[in-house]
């Protein structure tokens, strides 16, 4: 279920830890095989839990507490905006609402095509470039005006 | 010292003194003054987090939880204050809004902590209007019942008690906040023989016992003090009955021995006596044909067929065998009408297959110490034993131990995980078991500087051993444990003699851990052969002409199930004294019911030589009756003096009188060569006893049979041993011991030994095979 | 897309920048770094050998106070570590800015990563600590990737690693991510999550001094605080303490966020006013008026304007105020903002992201949000408004950690400030602001179920 890149990742990331605290490395090895595997199915955070010499149940534990993990298979392009107070003020709930018409999709939907998963996001510490969007998990998207998010769209779905 | 200080304390006005370390909530409970809580559990981590026992305590800003707040010097609490109060009941409010008021329809109705404490600190109305959280059912598996997880407090009793006391976690919490959910991992099921503690500690109805939902309500039912019939630690029950049926059973709490837990044999088994296949006639087999029948019809065709028996071959023809499940006052009644027919023939060591000690032994083989004396030894050395399966319990305790830095060392024939932290494991086959102990003992021995007998003096340590001795001879308190199949093994007496020569060695304790719940209790009340006797092994391997069976299903509870059938079915006569019908049918003569360990007056003297006694909780399902007054009748019918007891108590006190117990246990044993096996068989079974496998009762307690435990039995190999014979898991094989074979599937283990098998026993499908640790063949089916 | 950020004018973070001085927006790389004079605080302290106490002491004379939230003076915080501790001791930095409103620790590790990575390895030689961990916040991965550039850049320059600058000190670092937990900005939290762990914040004491990471002495301060320590140590701790006021040392970085010409991050001196912070962002924005900020991060209680507009941004006089500085976020709402609204998002936040162990937040949270979410959406009732205080009473000080708090004091403070707005809320059944395009109408929220 882990490819070998996946597992020369996570042993770098091993590398960081005292010997005996392997676990320690399981929420980036759970990012890497998320990355690769696109969601955390069972299968997969059993082969991290076994990577990693935990029990599995402690990796779902982790899997379901941090929010940018994925349980179910998510679009291509997983879109998370944030919606918090201080981006709120600054017209991310707007934003949010033409991404929504654009996509035709709710928060926590799928388009039909496979192409794009919509999120609301807590505060990603980036409330000075309101309304912010994060893609797949590591490109933060600054000042995403109507604009901005057409654009965003258009470039994604070539 | 720090830790030597005592602290003062004042709660609620009234001054206690408590060690260093201590909390708030120790030093409450230690005035008796209750602070309420729900996460808190004396056996288990402070987790803080229900927040339930928030108290006031002087100059703090905040009211602090009285179970996670140490103790300092001069410290004031107030746990009733209006300021600790008004905590409480806030947090009470909090915990009522999402939980369901179902009271009415909770299993847990009646003997819910929160229910209780809601009385006390929850408001009459509720201010919660919003909607309600609903929580998914979860499915756990055939004990555990998590159907209404909606009533979930988020405590972490159930994980913690996995983590901590169960050795495996199995269940935890998923999500976050509200959205916080108790789970196993995606739908697997919770599979620890521990696993129904997490219904007592469970102090909502969340999680509640699947055999017993729904079938009472808790305070329609009337209570017993029981002892469990099961492992030779002699768990303490409360029996719960309802109209002349065990309805649950549940631990009662005594810290010198389950502490306050039972294994899931102990809680679940009672389904067992509620089986469909319980005896409740007497019957007579006649011409083929079962008959029910009168009880003194068939008492005296059994006396009569005795006698007659007795007559012609003489009393040596009979052979009498009795269960180490049995009751003491039962064992001895046994013996004493085997006797008083004339045989020595008696024997309750069904699972042994070496009797060499017999006439060595210098008196009842024990634990060699107290069961709460394990906990405190600073190494361990456990020899030939499934642990976790065979003794939960006790596993239990090393498992605390080994965290308070007990080493713990196995010397066994597979590697099954025990789930306590290990320092060493070997793992040999069954043949090298007690070359392996002979090389710890020379090992230790060098480490010591002592000098062991001339038969060890050329045996050579191996780095796994070395590893053990050096473990071993660092400790300033040592114990051996001979576990089950160091008792089954077929140089039992010689594994005897060298844990007694390494135990000597390294000036440790030894002793054995006590298979049934009166292995210990079988010796004393004389069900042993004498001089002339000959031992269940003989008793088999040469027929006898008539039986007397007491609690015995030879196919399942023997050595060799194979020869204890044929022996049964040569026989002319067996008279069996069961609870249930069975395979009996097919070679016993008379059926006689007797009562299981609930309907029943009786005793067990467990591992450490405890006396427990124990009155009947319900009455004896239909015709049964007590098995010492069947055997009474019987006596007296056979025209054998001294059986005219009124109650059991006086067959126990004529049997082994309390006072003398200490005295009868001994286990040294003497003059029995030390001399090491030579050749082994190129192929060796090894052969654990299922946990839910292991006496009549618990193979049928139906939830227990749906465990994962109590899968049908596969035959083990290692690879390179399955490669070498060119056969594959998951293929069907044909295991032929002798005469005898069974057709299984193959599965893998590399923690095997090469040239072992291994392949359970006290199972119906390899119930046609020899002896557990015989050499066997093995080929495709 | 582009996400690259352009160079921009090395005062934008203003003219009393410290940290930030002379940043334009792309010299962030080590010899960027020591040519603005950077590590010459820690080769001083190898060269000369400086005691660890003694610079205990030069941070306590600081008055240095942690910016990651509590303000708790961090000289103090380091004595507590101790000192003859046989075994492995931890430096720990918390970048997991999630506190909304809060973004200066990215700007900070994106323009000026190895200020920290200095102040870490000065606080592991002060403290004896010999391993760092940067917890980073998972949603700012570019900033994680990057920071683990700069440590190879410092390892490769010989200042981490053993045997530093061939002194006898040795000290690793690695740079940790998060994954989507705003909890895990708390320290205990933090602590559980970088040992594997859901990110539960652990009951205290004992504290991490004695007590942290794999359950060695340890010591957490926010990255904000490490930045500030070189300079401390190169210019002396008076110096610092006279940037700002007495007990409240030195410049602090504000991110000004919400209804402002130009949010962004201002380093200005403790004690600045705010009415001067405000001008540095531009002002409110165009043609509104001020009507309330918080001033610390949406933890703590929200200020009217007038109390705003008397008020210096500084520990002391922001908790006379009746607020706090807390991590400095500083999100202003011009009165277009409904306030109803504005609390029901706020408490949607703390709603979910407690992490559920301990009942008052767990359940008390989800209670505030639908109330409050029942008055935004005109379900209310008069009564409502004393429950909201009473719940919020009930959590707050009664909870393992200060989310608690930080879920309550918010409640506490809209209802206390603009009770009035929530009364016209709950008699009309709508919102009170009528200035237009601002965030007085909230589609989001309907559509958000509501949970
Ligand atoms: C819910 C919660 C969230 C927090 N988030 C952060 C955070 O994102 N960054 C931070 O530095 N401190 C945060 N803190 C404060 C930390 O617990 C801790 O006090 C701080 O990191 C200590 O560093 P300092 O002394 O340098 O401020 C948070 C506290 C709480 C209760
Ligand atoms: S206050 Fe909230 S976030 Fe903090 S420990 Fe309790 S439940 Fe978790
Ligand atoms: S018993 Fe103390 S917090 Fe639960």
């Amino acid at each position: 279920m882990l490819s070998s890149q996946a597992t020369e990742k996570i042993d770098r990331e091993l590398t960081k830890y005292p010997p005996d605290q392997k676990r320690s490395a399981v929420i980036s090895a759970l990012a890497i095989a998320q990355h690769e595997n696109g969601h955390l199915s069972a299968e997969v955070m059993d082969a991290v839990a076994a990577y990693l010499g935990m029990p599995p149940i402690a990796v779902y534990e982790v899997a379901t507490f941090y929010g940018m993990y994925d349980l179910e298979p998510v679009g291509a392009h997983k879109l998370c905006i944030c919606t918090n107070l201080p981006c709120a003020l600054r017209g991310s709930v707007e934003a949010a609402e033409h991404l929504k018409r654009k996509l035709g999709i709710d928060f926590n939907e799928t388009t039909p095509d496979g192409k794009f998963t919509l999120k609301e996001g807590e505060c990603f510490g980036a409330c000075g470039d309101a309304p912010v969007v994060l893609h797949n998990n590591k490109a933060m998207l600054s000042f995403m005006s109507k604009e901005r998010i057409d654009q965003l769209l258009a470039e994604l779905s070539k | 010292m720090m830790a030597d200080k005592k602290l003062n304390i004042e709660i609620d006005g009234r001054p206690v003194e408590v060690p260093h370390g201590a909390t708030v909530m120790e030093a409450a409970n230690q005035l008796g003054v209750y602070v309420p809580h729900f996460c808190y559990h004396r056996k288990l981590s402070i987790a803080a987090n229900c927040r339930m026992c928030l108290v006031q305590v002087e100059k703090a800003p905040k009211p602090l939880p009285a179970c996670a707040t140490p103790v300092t010097d001069g410290m004031k609490v107030w746990t009733e204050s209006d300021y600790a109060r008004r905590a409480q009941r806030g947090v009470m409010e909090f915990l009522l809004i999402n939980h369901p008021l179902d009271c009415p329809i909770c299993d847990q109705g009646g003997e819910c902590q929160l229910q209780d404490l809601a009385v006390g600190y929850g408001g009459s109305a509720s201010r919660y209007e919003e909607a309600k959280r609903v929580v998914p059912h979860k499915p756990l598996g055939p004990l555990v019942a998590a159907e209404e997880m909606t009533r979930c407090i988020h405590c972490t009793r159930c994980v913690r008690f996995g983590q901590e006391i169960a050795g495996i976690m199995e269940l935890g919490m998923t999500g976050r906040g509200e959205h916080a959910e108790i789970i196993s991992f995606v739908g697997r099921s919770v599979d620890s023989e521990l696993s129904g503690n997490m219904i007592d500690i469970c102090p909502v109805g969340a999680l509640t016992s699947k055999p017993f939902r729904y079938t009472a309500r808790t305070w329609e039912l009337a209570r017993r003090k029981s002892v469990s019939p099961h492992c030779g630690l002699g768990s303490n029950l409360v029996v719960q009955t309802q109209h002349e049926r065990v309805m649950r059973v549940l631990p009662l709490e005594n810290e010198a021995l389950n502490e306050c837990w039972l294994s899931d044999k102990d809680r679940f088994s009672y389904e067992g006596l509620n089986s469909e296949e319980r005896l409740t006639r007497p019957m007579l087999k006649q011409g083929g044909e079962w008959r029910e029948v009168d009880w003194h019809v068939a008492l005296e065709y059994a006396a009569h067929a005795l006698r007659e028996i007795k007559s012609a071959d003489g009393a040596g023809a009979i052979g009498a065998l009795g269960s180490p499940h049995a009751t003491l006052e039962e064992l001895y009644l046994l013996q004493k009408i085997a006797r008083g027919l004339g045989s020595d023939n008696v024997d309750f060591r069904l699972r042994q297959s070496d009797f060499a000690g017999d006439g060595h032994l210098s008196g009842a083989p024990w634990l060699g110490m107290k069961v709460a004396d394990i906990g405190t030894l600073d190494r361990v050395l456990v020899v030939g034993s499934f642990l976790r399966k065979d003794h939960p319990l006790i596993a239990h305790r090393i498992r605390q131990a080994a965290k308070r830095g007990q080493e713990v060392n196995f010397l066994h024939v597979a590697g099954d995980d025990s789930l306590i932290r290990t320092a060493n494991s070997l793992i040999v086959a069954p043949s090298a078991l007690p070359t392996a102990l002979a090389q710890i003992t020379r090992a230790a021995a060098e480490a010591k500087g002592a000098k062991v007998p001339s038969e060890l003096a050329a045996v050579q340590a191996s780095e796994g051993v070395s590893a053990i001795a050096r473990s071993l001879s660092s400790g300033q308190s040592v114990g051996i444990l001979l576990g089950n199949s160091a008792q089954h093994h077929p140089r039992a007496a010689l594994l005897h003699a060298l844990a007694q020569e390494l135990a000597g060695v390294l000036g440790a304790r030894f002793g054995f851990l006590g298979e049934a719940a009166n292995s210990v209790g079988g010796y004393l009340a004389g069900c042993v052969p004498g001089a002339n006797g000959l031992d269940a092994g003989a008793m088999l391997a040469a027929p006898r002409k008539a039986y007397l069976l007491l609690g015995v299903e030879p196919e399942l509870d023997c050595y060799d199930p194979r020869r204890a059938v044929s022996a049964m079915n040569e026989a002319d006569l067996v008279v069996a004294l069961t609870a249930y019908r069975g395979a009996v049918e097919d070679y016993a003569d008379v059926l006689l019911p007797i009562a299981p360990y609930t309907e029943t007056s009786g005793t067990f003297v467990n591992t450490e030589g405890r006396l427990q006694g124990f009155n009947g909780a319900v009455r004896p399902l239909g015709e049964a009756r007590p098995g010492w007054k069947v055997l009474r009748v019987l006596g007296n019918l056979l025209g054998i003096d001294g059986f005219e007891y009124d109650k059991s108590e006086m067959v126990r006190d004529e049997a082994c009188p309390a006072t003398e117990i200490a005295a009868r246990l001994d286990n040294r044993i003497k003059g029995v060569s030390l001399t090491l096996p030579g050749e082994a068989p190129t192929l060796q079974r090894v052969a654990d006893v299922p946990i839910y496998f292991a006496d009549p009762i618990v193979r049928r307690a139906r939830s227990l049979q749906q465990t994962r435990d109590a899968r049908a039995p596969q035959a083990y190999m290692n690879n390179a041993a399955l490669a070498g014979l060119g056969l594959s898991p998951g293929q069907r094989v044909r295991v032929r011991q002798g005469a005898g074979e069974a057709e299984v599937e193959l599965a893998c283990d590399d923690r095997l030994a090469d040239g072992c098998v291994r392949l359970a026993a006290a199972h119906a499908s390899t119930s046609g095979l020899g002896g557990m640790f015989d050499a066997l063949t093995l080929e495709p089916a | 897309m582009n996400t690259a950020h352009p160079p921009f004018s090395p005062d934008a973070f203003g003219p009393d920048a410290m940290i930030m001085k002379g940043i334009d927006g792309m010299n962030w790389r080590l010899k960027d770094y020591e040519s603005r004079g950077g590590y010459a605080a820690l080769r001083k302290i190898l060269a000369e050998r400086i005691p660890p106490d003694a610079i205990i002491a030069e941070v306590k004379k600081s008055a240095l106070r942690g910016r990651g939230g509590a303000g708790f003076p961090t000289g103090l915080k380091w004595s507590f570590m101790p000192r003859s501790f046989p075994g492995q001791k931890y430096m720990v930095c918390n970048s997991d800015e999630g506190e909304p409103g809060t973004f200066k620790d990215r700007d900070i590790l994106r323009y000026n990563p190895h200020s920290v990575i200095e102040g870490m390895i000065i606080g592991g030689y002060a403290t004896g600590a010999s391993v760092g961990y940067n917890y980073v916040h998972g949603e700012i991965w570019d900033i994680y990737e990057q920071f683990e550039g700069a440590i190879a850049e410092a390892r490769a320059a010989g200042y981490l690693g053993p045997s530093i600058l061939g002194s006898d000190f040795s000290f690793e670092l690695h740079a940790f991510h998060g994954w989507g937990a705003y909890i895990c900005g708390e320290e205990t939290a933090l602590l559980e999550s970088l040992e594997g762990k859901r990110g539960q914040p652990r009951f205290k004491p004992p504290f991490p001094a004695s007590y942290g990471l794999y359950g060695k002495p340890t010591t957490i301060n926010n990255t904000e605080t490490f930045a500030a320590v070189p300079w401390i140590v190169a210019h002396g701790g008076e110096r610092f303490l006279e940037l700002g006021r007495p007990n409240n040392g030195g410049t602090k970085i504000f991110s000004v966020s919400g209804n402002v010409e130009r949010p962004g991050n201002y380093e200005v001196r403790l004690g600045t006013p705010f009415a001067t912070l405000l001008e540095m962002a531009g002002g409110v924005t165009k043609g509104r008026r001020l009507k309330a900020v918080i001033p610390g991060g949406s933890s703590m209680p929200v200020l009217p304007a007038d109390v705003m507009m008397k008020t210096d941004m500084d520990y002391d006089s922001i908790a006379k105020a009746g607020s706090m500085l807390g991590s400095g976020a500083v999100i202003v709402m011009d009165d277009s903002t409904c306030m109803v609204k504005a609390l029901e998002r706020l408490a949607y936040f703390y709603y979910e992201e407690s992490c559920g162990q301990c009942t008052p937040c767990r359940e008390g949270t989800g209670w505030l949000y639908r109330m409050v979410h029942r008055i935004e959406t005109g379900r209310g009732r008069p009564e409502d408004l004393d429950a909201l205080t009473s719940i919020a009473d009930n959590i707050q000080g009664h909870t393992i950690c200060a989310l608690g708090d930080a879920a309550a004091l918010p409640v506490k403070s809209f209802i206390s400030h603009f009770r009035d707005e929530f009364l016209h809320h709950i008699e009309h059944k709508r919102c009170a602001v009528s200035v237009a395009g601002g965030y007085a109408t909230n589609p989001g929220a309907t559509l958000r179920a509501a949970a």
